[in-house]
């Protein structure tokens, strides 16, 4: 009974801005000192092992690949829960973590799309396959770029964070069943040719380097991700300055 | 609510004549597609009805952003919000006659334009008969990105971004539903329940998010 509401204390302690940029100075050091340790580990795991007998070197891809499609879709569910954070608990750093998340959601998604595709080109013999994991990632970069483009559109910070917050709701609704259909298209078209990622079961040789790389990723995620809110912190508070001082500098003159 | 389906229906007939300009582009788009693609009827009976969905999905795009613009240019935007009905209410009437105002002539002119496309009758039946069943869902879907979008100057085109995405679904089952009428093996009746189960579901989803979205914005 204790428990949850302590949590939820430290919770709400937080939406003090400034205790939370206290708490981020303190913390990210540490994030992006463990970041650089994981990456620098994973990256000689990644190089150590062998390459896979049909794929040869180019399964190194996969350890950059892999975690990058895994954080495009953890970023939409960081963006989905602060959406929930906005509108539900009001809680004034969910539309600044909302409004954080979507340009690094958005660069994970590239990074993926474009490793895939550079990973396609000697496997398959194509840059791009309208296959259906592709497609359903694709469209997730699109709507991260709307999303992107909507909060650019608005004046207004905390307005575009509510309306956006609307959006990333319903895109997350949405999702799943862009996913379902956009499987279901590719199969009911092209039932014999569909290709599969997931060759051979993934062999514990492949897994270590690719499971620290993904901690990498996370990781850099989460330092990124509290940076990014860190900057928009201090974006807003600097637009509230200079507002202000607009506002005292035109009062002695009376400029009405 | 019978008063504001009126309302709403005389406006887009008299003022400016948004619903024709619907068809209009409709039939623009379709008819550029042959000059892109070559005059090869047996290629264009083949991708028609894709043809067919894909203009009637822009058309039905092209008018969304004055689904609530208009209102809140001359206030009455804000006499809905504070009226007693629910405003989700408001906003299904709403999205319904925009619907009928737009999407049903995009409807009623796809057979015509079946013909131009080289279509068989089935073809031409079920992508009319799809068209029905998918089109109010765009509509609702869209209603979402045009509240998003109220408040913006220039929200026409950020709607269409942020509501095609969400869109993909229905062109998809709308598509294979008339791609399953015309060849033999695969069943009719599953994409197009599926269809009809997404027009519903969005009829759910769309007005709600449209709701919230306007409560948002108009603080």
């Amino acid at each position: 009974m204790n428990e949850p509401s302590l949590v939820i204390r430290k919770f709400s302690d937080l939406a003090n801005p400034t205790r939370f940029l206290a708490l981020v100075a303190r913390v990210w050091p540490w994030m992006a000192g463990m970041t650089i340790c994981l990456f620098a580990l994973g990256l000689y795991l990644a190089f150590a092992t062998v390459g896979d007998y049909q794929q040869g070197d180019t399964v190194r891809i996969m350890y950059v690949h892999v975690p990058a499609a895994w954080l495009s879709m953890m970023g939409y569910s960081v963006m989905a829960v602060s959406a929930l954070g906005t509108l539900v608990w009001r809680h004034p750093l969910a539309d600044v973590s909302a409004r954080a998340a979507a340009p690094i959601g958005a660069c994970f998604t590239f990074v993926a799309l474009v490793t895939g595709s550079l990973w396609g080109k000697p496997m398959w013999g194509t840059w791009w396959v309208w296959d259906a994991r592709l497609t359903s990632v694709f469209v997730l970069f699109l709507m991260y770029l709307g999303l992107i483009a909507l909060n650019r559109a608005m004046d207004d910070p905390t307005r575009a964070a509510k309306v956006g917050a609307v959006l990333i709701l319903v895109g997350f609704i949405n999702i799943p069943i862009i996913k379902f259909s956009v499987e279901w298209w590719n199969t009911l078209h092209q039932p014999a040719s569909v290709i599969r990622l997931d060759g051979p079961t993934i062999d514990a040789e492949f897994l270590r380097p690719l499971l620290v790389m993904a901690a990498a990723f996370t990781l850099l995620f989460l330092t990124l991700h509290a940076l990014a809110m860190r900057n928009e912190i201090l974006r807003r508070r600097i637009a509230v300055l200079r507002r202000h001082a607009a506002r005292a500098a035109g009062r002695p003159g009376g400029a009405a | 609510m019978i008063a504001l389906l009126v309302r709403d229906l005389r406006l887009s007939v008299r003022a400016g004549g948004g619903a024709l300009i619907g068809v209009l582009f409709f039939m623009t788009v379709v008819a550029v597609i042959p000059f892109g693609v070559g005059p090869d009827l047996n290629l264009l009976s083949r991708i028609g009805p894709a043809i067919l969905w894909i203009g009637a999905l822009l058309a039905s795009l092209l008018g969304l952003d004055r689904l609530f613009q208009a209102e809140r240019e001359d206030g009455s935007l804000d006499l809905l919000l504070m009226q007693e009905t629910p405003l989700v209410l408001i906003v299904f009437v709403k999205c319904l006659a925009h619907w009928i105002a737009t999407g049903l002539p995009l409807v009623l002119a796809s057979p015509l334009l079946g013909l131009f496309m080289n279509m068989d009758e089935m073809a031409i039946g079920a992508t009319t008969l799809t068209l029905l069943a998918g089109t109010p869902a765009i509509t609702f879907i869209g209603a979402a990105g045009a509240a998003i979008a109220v408040a913006l100057p220039r929200g026409g085109l950020l709607v269409s971004i942020l509501v095609l995405p969400l869109a993909i679904p229905v062109l998809i089952f709308g598509v294979s539903a008339v791609h399953a009428a015309i060849e033999d093996p695969a069943p009719f009746l599953p994409p197009f329940l599926i269809l009809v189960a997404l027009n519903l579901f969005f009829a759910v989803v769309g007005p709600v998010a449209a709701a919230g979205a306007l409560r948002l914005s108009s603080d």
